[in-house]
């Protein structure tokens, strides 16, 4: 065991694999989408993960301690930049989403995805144990999550908003807190939903109708679900085969490079292409589970396992919505979809799990050692 | 720095990692969960679905064009294509596809160099149009011009170019009536039948005459295009194209060239002709001129041409073999004289004919003012003497007339494959009684005997009754060649009573008698016939004293219509013809009917001959029915424009359009003489007589 140096066997070689399979997938997938072309998609896409693939290296080397010192000032600049984004936004008229900031488009939302699980986390592992079961260990992160949730859901931005508030819930419920609370506001949430629908915009509301019913509007609003179900359904076992795709190349398909990229691959590859994808995903969260489950550290572990959650969030929405399973929120497929923030922001989870992992194998093998 | 976690709260804190371990197994235990759901959810639309979505994907991706069929060709008896189709390129408009009609159409005008009429046309159909109809552009395109829309479709929202195949008429306007014409099929058709072939560009229907009659048979299978489109509707590649089946051809017992003959002979007159084959009763000619160019209604007609036709007062657009009624004049006289031979009326009887004769308080003339002399039937027939048949009709009383009229055909009703048709009436007393609830009199029968009064007949009926009368047996028209049909019945007379009759009437034209113009020249066949004069006004007193005007000198719809029957060879008849000529007045000798019949009849002893004769005569009349048809077309066109202030009136022109059918309006004819005053006609009778044939 000793042949090999220790940093080739600390490097994560086996997640990495797996990220690289599903990226490689992707990126052949928008080949296709582009009409078997790399430009302007795959050529993007690959480059993009080979940088944010590094820079999750790079942040992997980092101190577990350093995110739990930044994770409140970081959750206090995304929050700021989210304020910024609604008053720049009121001028633009319209969903505003992102700073322009003249050499790239900050879309902020996107980094509270990680940092409300980092912030959440940092609030629960400074909790005292003994107030787990106090009001004290409810409020605080209530509001941590609540204001970033409120200020999303108003640019808005629907999907985001419930990706922050789910990531949020679920370091509240791996924290601890009582059973009960959960239960009961989830009966309370089922129950103010009707109440809650009336709120929505116009848009929002439409797109949660159709979901219901997308055949009965084909042609119009319920045209995404629709053809995504098309590209899916007619793909079957084996797929039309690479580049055969008709639902994608004849623009059938609206957005099949983005978030209905997962309908351009099933229609191409059909269940197999998805059955592959979907595997590949359970064995990065299952890896992500098990980080959490090692580690001996309050905060890491909140962290592993809510950044997982956060990933599968973003694989469960946007399969559940290109499958007729839900409403159409824009949420995409990470590493599938084309476009960096998503890609960013999920390689920022990658890289801090790697982080954990990192220092959770250093300290066992100085535990052994010892 | 360490987590402010206190060493002291060991318990607790185990028990809060134990808390958090199975809490991270639950939620890894639902990731799988919701994992697992997705794969079902995909495997039950990709796989229990795949059926389902594959045939919505094809149905996204595969765009089907119906291919219009070809339609069924029609044939004469000869095998000639009377009615054949032509490859197209043509150019279509789908109205709901239109961004800015304005625009596209103007486009297009300039593109195809449409005349102003076209477009106004397109534009008309564009407003009518109920969206998913396409609306012809233009057709029989050049391929340079095919090209030039085609390699501007992106510009062109809802502009159709295709080639395809359109209906071609060889004969042009001589087959307009009998064939009809085709046409897209109307909102309202497609609205009844849903077949969305209606639709389709090019495809279409049969709108009049046997082309409507027949149009299930000659309309064929659609052949089907599949081709790969996007979402957008641009046509990625073609799929499989299954080939069009033409529809069934018809093969009619008319003979094209004469057929094309007889339309060309009635010249510049308002008249048809019709031929029957004496063995069987089929239909060999039926003209009706002048007519419609079906090749342009095909194409969907301009405006103005269709103001032309409409205008004319040679009524092109009114099938006369089938649709128009005539009395039909001195024409019936050898049935009347069939009628007296079957009443046991000795052909030899003389009758003295005065000039006149009173019947009740009237005096009937005869068209020889000074009278005839004493005439036995022949001589009767030949001279058309009308004095003959007022006394000798009045022995034998109108019900013995009106049986043998309905024998040879008059008042017949035949099932024959056309829409329309007006049928004649044979008065009698019962149906005078029924019609006008009056007594009939005598002076009816007198009226009817010379074909005037109630009595009414069409061309084709009147052919039939020559062929009856040249056979004895109830010939029925057919259209049809080879159509199985039962042993015509006979009419009920006896051999002699015809050879009486035909002798009569081969002496009407070779005998001295007043169809001498109908004599052939062909050797050994002799023609046999019988003209007739039908008035279509009272003669006034006024006229009766001063002798009856020439009918030159009266306005075109005061003339008297002009009419031959006869068939040849007289002895031994194999064809019958008939011939009307509508107000032709016997104005123009060469454009008689009785001449026309002849001719007509010598295109089928010796088709060359008769050939030569009308190319001759054609010259003097300003050419082909097509080239006079141009002509007036550009004459009407140039009038319009001078009405509308366009152009200036020529002064010169509109005398070089004399030959056109009554040809611009602008050219009224020479000082119209005041139509006659009713209030001088002395008599008030229903109809009063008139002289019979000249």
């Amino acid at each position: 065991m000793s042949i090999i140096p220790q940093s080739v066997t600390e490097f994560p070689w086996r997640v990495l694999g797996l990220l690289g399979a599903i990226a490689i997938f992707g990126t052949l997938v928008l080949y296709s989408a582009a009409g078997g072309s790399i430009t302007p998609w795959a050529i993007n896409q690959g480059v993009r993960f080979v940088i944010f693939a590094v820079m999750a290296l790079v942040l992997s080397r980092i101190p577990l301690e350093l995110f739990a010192r930044f994770a409140f000032p970081a959750y206090g600049a995304v929050l700021i930049s989210l304020v910024l984004v609604e008053l720049i936004g009121g001028v633009a008229g319209g969903s505003q989403r992102w700073i322009n900031l003249g050499f790239m488009q900050l879309q902020p939302s996107e980094f509270m995805k990680p940092i409300i699980v980092l912030a959440v986390a940092r609030f629960y592992a400074m909790l005292p144990v003994g107030e787990i079961r106090r009001w004290n260990a409810i409020w605080p992160a209530l509001v941590l999550i609540g204001v970033p949730w409120a200020l999303v859901l108003v640019q808005p931005d629907l999907g985001t908003a419930t990706m922050i508030l789910a990531g949020g819930i679920t370091v509240m419920f791996l924290a601890g807190l009582p059973l009960r609370l959960f239960i009961g506001s989830g009966l309370t949430v089922a129950a103010i939903i009707p109440i809650a629908f009336s709120f929505l915009h116009d848009y929002q509301q439409k797109r949660v109708l159709i979901f219901m019913d997308p055949e009965s509007d084909p042609l119009g609003a319920g045209y995404h679900i629709s053809q995504s179900k098309i590209a899916i359904g007619s793909g079957g076992i084996w797929g039309k085969g690479f580049l055969q795709g008709t639902q994608s190349h004849l623009q059938y398909l609206p957005e099949g490079h983005t978030d209905f990229v997962f309908a351009t691959m099933a229609e191409e590859w059909g269940m197999a292409g998805g059955v592959f994808l979907i595997g590949a995903f359970m064995l990065l969260f299952r890896w992500g589970i098990r980080v959490s489950l090692r580690t001996p550290d309050k905060f890491a572990r909140l962290v592993a396992a809510g950044l997982t959650t956060t990933i599968f969030f973003y694989m469960a929405i946007n399969l559940m919505m290109v499958m007729g399973l839900a409403p159409v929120v824009g949420i995409p497929l990470p590493f599938m979809s084309y476009g960096g923030s998503s890609m960013l922001t999920v390689m920022l989870c990658v890289g801090i799990i790697m982080s954990i992992d990192r220092s959770t194998r250093r300290a066992t093998r100085v535990g052994n050692w010892a | 720095m360490k987590f402010p976690t206190p060493k002291r709260k060991i318990v607790t804190e185990a028990t809060q990692s134990f808390t958090f371990s199975r809490r991270a197994m639950v939620v890894g235990g639902l990731q799988g969960a919701i994992g697992a759901l997705l794969v079902g959810r995909m495997g039950w639309i990709s796989i229990a679905e795949n059926e389902k979505y594959q045939l919505l994907s094809e149905s996204n991706r595969v765009n089907l064009t119906l291919i219009p069929p070809r339609r069924g060709w029609i044939i004469d008896r000869n095998g000639r294509p009377l009615a054949n189709n032509r490859t197209d390129f043509r150019v279509d408009l789908i109205p709901q596809r239109i961004v800015d009609a304005e625009a596209t159409v103007r486009h297009l005008a300039q593109l195809l160099s449409l005349q102003p009429d076209d477009v106004d046309r397109i534009k008309e159909e564009l407003d009518k149009s109920a969206g998913f109809r396409p609306v012809q552009v233009a057709d029989k395109l050049t391929y340079d011009q095919f090209a030039a829309v085609s390699v501007r479709l992106t510009d062109l929202p809802g502009v159709a170019p295709s080639q395809g195949f359109s209906r071609h008429y060889p004969a042009g306007a001589t087959v307009g009536h009998l064939l009809g014409y085709v046409g897209a099929a109307t909102a309202e058709d497609y609205k009844k039948r849903k077949d969305p072939l209606l639709i389709t560009p090019g495809f279409k229907v049969g709108k009049d005459g046997l082309e409507r009659a027949y149009d299930e048979h000659l309309t064929g299978k659609p052949g089907a295009k599949r081709v790969e489109v996007t979402a957008r509707g641009k046509i990625v590649r073609e799929l499989t194209t299954r080939p069009d089946t033409p529809g069934n051809p018809i093969k009619l017992t008319i003979d094209a060239g004469l057929q094309e003959y007889a339309g060309r002979r009635l010249a510049t007159q308002s008249g048809a002709v019709v031929v029957i084959d004496c063995q069987n009763g089929d239909v060999l000619a039926c003209a009706s001129m002048p007519s419609f160019d079906p090749n342009s209604f095909s194409d969907g007609i301009s405006h103005l041409e269709w103001d032309m036709l409409s205008k004319d007062d040679h009524v092109p657009l009114r099938n006369k073999v089938l649709q128009g009624l005539y009395p039909p004049g001195s024409t019936v006289k050898p049935m009347v004289a069939l009628a007296l031979l079957e009443a046991g009326v000795s052909p030899a009887e003389t009758v003295s004919c005065g000039g006149a004769i009173r019947v009740g308080n009237t005096l009937f003339h005869c068209h020889k003012k000074r009278g005839h002399g004493p005439l036995n039937m022949r001589g009767a027939i030949a001279q058309s003497c009308d004095i003959y048949f007022y006394q000798m009709a009045q022995r034998i009383g109108m019900d013995r007339i009106a049986s043998m009229a309905r024998r040879v055909g008059m008042g017949q009703r035949f099932d024959l494959p056309f829409p329309s048709q007006s049928y004649g009436t044979v008065p009698d007393p019962a149906w005078k009684l029924k019609k006008y609830n009056q007594k009939w009199q005598v002076y009816d029968t007198v009226n009817a005997t010379i074909g005037q009064g109630y009595m009414l007949i069409n061309p084709l009926q009147m052919a039939v009754m020559a062929a009856r009368l040249a056979t004895g047996r109830q010939l029925m028209p057919n259209f049809l060649h080879g159509a199985a049909r039962p042993e015509p019945a006979l009419v009920g007379v006896p051999e002699e009573h015809l050879v009486t009759i035909r002798d009569a009437m081969s002496a009407v034209v070779n005998g001295g008698g007043t169809g001498g113009a109908a004599r052939m020249s062909i050797p050994n066949v002799l023609i046999a016939g019988k003209t007739g004069t039908a008035q279509v006004r009272r003669i006034t007193m006024a006229e009766r004293a001063g002798g009856v005007r020439g009918n030159a000198g009266l306005p075109f719809k005061l003339r008297d219509h002009a009419l031959f029957q006869g068939f040849a060879p007289f002895d031994n008849p194999r064809y019958a013809i008939a011939c009307i000529i509508e107000h032709g007045g016997h104005n123009i000798r060469n454009e008689d009917a009785p001449m026309i019949a002849s001719d007509t009849m010598s295109y089928l002893f010796d088709p060359q001959k008769a050939m030569e004769k009308l190319v001759t005569l054609e010259k003097g009349w300003g050419g082909t029915p097509a080239e006079r048809q141009a002509r007036q077309m550009a004459a009407f066109r140039l009038a319009k424009a001078i009405e509308k202030g366009q152009a200036p009136p020529p002064a010169a022109a509109a005398n070089g359009s004399e030959p056109a059918n009554a040809a611009a309006p602008a050219a009224s004819p020479p000082s119209p003489p005041a139509p006659p005053a009713e209030a001088d006609d002395g008599n008030d009778l229903p109809a009063p007589p008139g002289p019979g044939t000249p």
